[in-house]
């Protein structure tokens, strides 16, 4: 099986007092073993709902509301919370963004993990739950895990404190780990290491990766492939060096031009006009269009399909149809 | 010789876990801010960076040292009460969290007129609320935002009220502790442009404090490098980012993440083991302008 997870035209909305609030509108992608797909995009843009979604992990009030999930060959759309909990941990699994409120702080870090390798393996021995505990230790560099084993989370560093949510999540031996932000809560320092960490379990255990964050700097160390979220729609998709090298999406050359890390010396930061549109009543046509410079009248008629550029590579906008003018200079760098 | 608007000597502040022990925060730490400047601190989580703008703002009053503003030593009980006036009004500061530092019961037309009323101070621009309406042009929102509250607006806008307030009693010196962590990417470069753009027309002093540091390269004219309670590093920001000195510094500028994978996956930050950091020494001018913590004398 070389497509480990398909998802086709997913729609998922929210009932609110306001109305319904169209979070993940028609959204299609697939992951591969051993990859890394980073979904990038503002707040609300419904790229942490899509990962709760396809983990069925949505609050009451949100539903599916067309499309479909294949895992593994298995169509689980419509799967319940109980057919949910024999897939959880074995074929998904979740870091989280922070990870002071992903552990109990009244128990050890050996127990939690353990907690979860026992979860999973019902009938194991103790000895045997913790030769795996430390295993798993080792395997996300808590160095020293017979000392650390009985150490709670407030004793641990932030890094340290993410690399057990990360044994925890590994505890189950996942084929496929949802990160949501994962160093959103860490400093810098910390930031690349643990970035490299999730990079080095992943090509070890052969486990697909789906990472959550808006921040290009951590997408441009850790992804293979990418794809760009905007009011619920992937806008484009495409491998890093397409995402990064040759954007063919505005609301992508946006985002790239406002890092002040591209910055130049004493010129103002670029920015998008606008704000993001409300999901409660999408605009009709592109959603990106009223905070798009080269927006066509198209734009604000029929939404864009998915427009080939290369087999990698795909991106909605209509400046790609054939009849759009040429765009010169949206983005480029040295 | 650019006038000294912040004069901060040796400022120790320790906080009391309890009856025996406590933990120093910020240690002996020394620097000098000049008028229209816009300093940058930056620093790990727990370095104590936010403890030191508590204790410019005298929201907390340190164990040691001394705190000049504008001459006045603002630590000194008596020489604050008989210029509390000055220090209460040209202090001004904004805050991370823009969810919990604004009332979310008060409406965006009370928020900003609030400092204004409880100085006494007549609005320059007629009425309270044309005050208001003023500042809000200022920062770049709509005056029809004046009768919301701040749970209706979204967190750019929250942040750019916050702004407003601080901004309505034309203060000298601007703190600002992580204004824009909380804030999407597409909206921290609006927010980064209005406060060069601010800070050009009203011409304050400007304390920045924050982690991304392609940020403080861009804003900031001089930077100060904090690490556990110490000021490591503080030099204009042009040459602190080409010429590190401190190990420390070295380290942190090296995590700074490139958005090009190419050169990102390329690059290996240089890890500072902080058990060999060596608390001793004193900032030593090696180069003019430019202090690094090192130990003995300058050579």
């Amino acid at each position: 099986m070389s497509v480990l997870l398909e998802i086709k035209n997913l729609s998922v909305s929210f009932r609110t007092a306001q109305g319904e609030v169209e979070a993940v509108r028609d959204v299609s992608f697939s992951l591969s073993p051993g990859e890394v797909l980073a979904i990038v995009g503002e707040s609300g843009c419904g790229k942490s709902v899509l990962c709760r979604s396809i983990m069925k992990l949505l609050p009451g009030n949100g539903w599916i509301r067309g499309g479909t999930i294949l895992a593994d060959g298995t169509d689980i759309t419509h799967y319940t919370q109980r057919d949910m909990e024999r897939l959880r941990g074995r074929l998904f699994s979740m870091v989280f963004q922070d990870p002071l409120t992903a552990l109990n702080p009244t128990i050890t870090i050996g127990a939690q993990i353990a907690e979860a390798v026992r979860v999973h393996q019902p009938k194991a021995k103790k000895a045997a739950v913790r030769r795996r505990v430390l295993e798993l230790m080792d395997l996300v560099g808590i160095p020293g895990g017979e000392e650390r084993y009985g150490r709670y989370p407030h004793e641990f560093s932030g890094g340290m404190r993410q690399r057990s949510v990360m044994a925890i999540a590994l505890a189950s031996g996942p084929r496929i780990l949802f990160a949501d932000e994962p160093t959103t809560a860490l400093d810098v320092t910390i930031q690349a290491q643990i970035l490299d960490l999730l990079r080095d379990v992943q090509a070890r255990l052969g486990a697909a990766a789906i990472l959550v964050t808006h921040d290009l700097g951590v997408v441009a160390r850790a992804a293979d492939r990418v794809a760009v979220m905007y009011a619920g729609k992937i806008v484009e998709y495409g491998t890093v060096e397409d995402i990064f090298y040759d954007p063919r999406h505005p609301y992508t050359w946006g985002l790239l031009r406002s890092l002040p890390a591209w910055a130049e010396d004493g010129q103002p930061l670029y920015t998008i006009p606008g704000m993001p549109p409300s999901l409660i009543d999408p605009p009709k046509g592109d959603a990106f269009a009223c905070r798009n410079e080269y927006a066509l009248a198209i734009d604000y008629q029929e939404a864009p399909p998915m427009f080939r550029i290369s087999d990698t590579h795909y991106a909605a906008t209509w400046l790609l149809d054939a009849r759009a003018p040429k765009i010169q200079g949206g983005w480029s760098h040295a | 010789m650019p006038e000294i608007l912040l004069d901060i000597q040796h400022l120790t502040h320790d906080f009391r876990l309890g009856r025996k022990r406590t933990v120093r925060a910020v240690d002996d730490v020394s620097f000098q801010m000049q008028k229209g400047e816009i300093f940058g601190l930056v620093g790990e989580s727990g370095s104590g960076k936010s403890t030191v703008a508590k204790c410019v703002m005298s929201i907390l009053s340190p164990s040691a040292g001394k705190i000049r503003y504008l001459g006045v030593n603002i630590c000194d009980p008596g020489q604050f009460r008989s210029h509390r006036k000055l220090l209460q009004t040209s202090r001004q500061m904004i805050f991370q969290d823009s969810t919990s530092s604004l009332n979310p019961r008060m409406t965006v037309a009370a928020i900003i007129s609030e400092p204004l009323e409880i100085h006494h101070i007549r609005p320059p621009r007629g009425s309270l609320r044309e005050e208001a309406a003023f500042q809000l042009k200022c920062v770049g929102l709509d005056p029809g935002c004046l009768d919301r509250r701040p749970p209706e607006l979204s967190g750019g806008q929250r942040q750019r009220v916050a702004i407003a307030r601080a901004l309505s009693m034309s203060p000298e010196l601007l703190v600002a502790d992580e204004p824009i962590a909380s804030l999407d990417v597409s909206i921290q470069a609006q927010i980064i442009n209005l406060f060069r753009h601010l800070q050009r027309e009203h011409g304050f002093t400007f304390l920045f404090i924050a982690h991304d540091l392609a940020v403080v390269r861009y804003l900031c004219d001089r930077v100060g490098v904090m690490l556990g309670g110490k000021l490591v590093e503080e030099a204009p920001s042009g040459e602190l980012f080409a010429n590190p000195l401190h190990p420390y510094t070295q380290a942190l500028l090296s995590a700074i993440p490139v958005p090009d994978p190419c050169r990102e996956r390329a690059r290996t930050p240089v890890i500072f083991d902080s058990a060999q950091f060596d608390r001793e020494g004193v900032l030593t001018e090696v180069l003019p302008g430019h202090r690094v913590l090192r130990k003995g004398a300058a050579s």
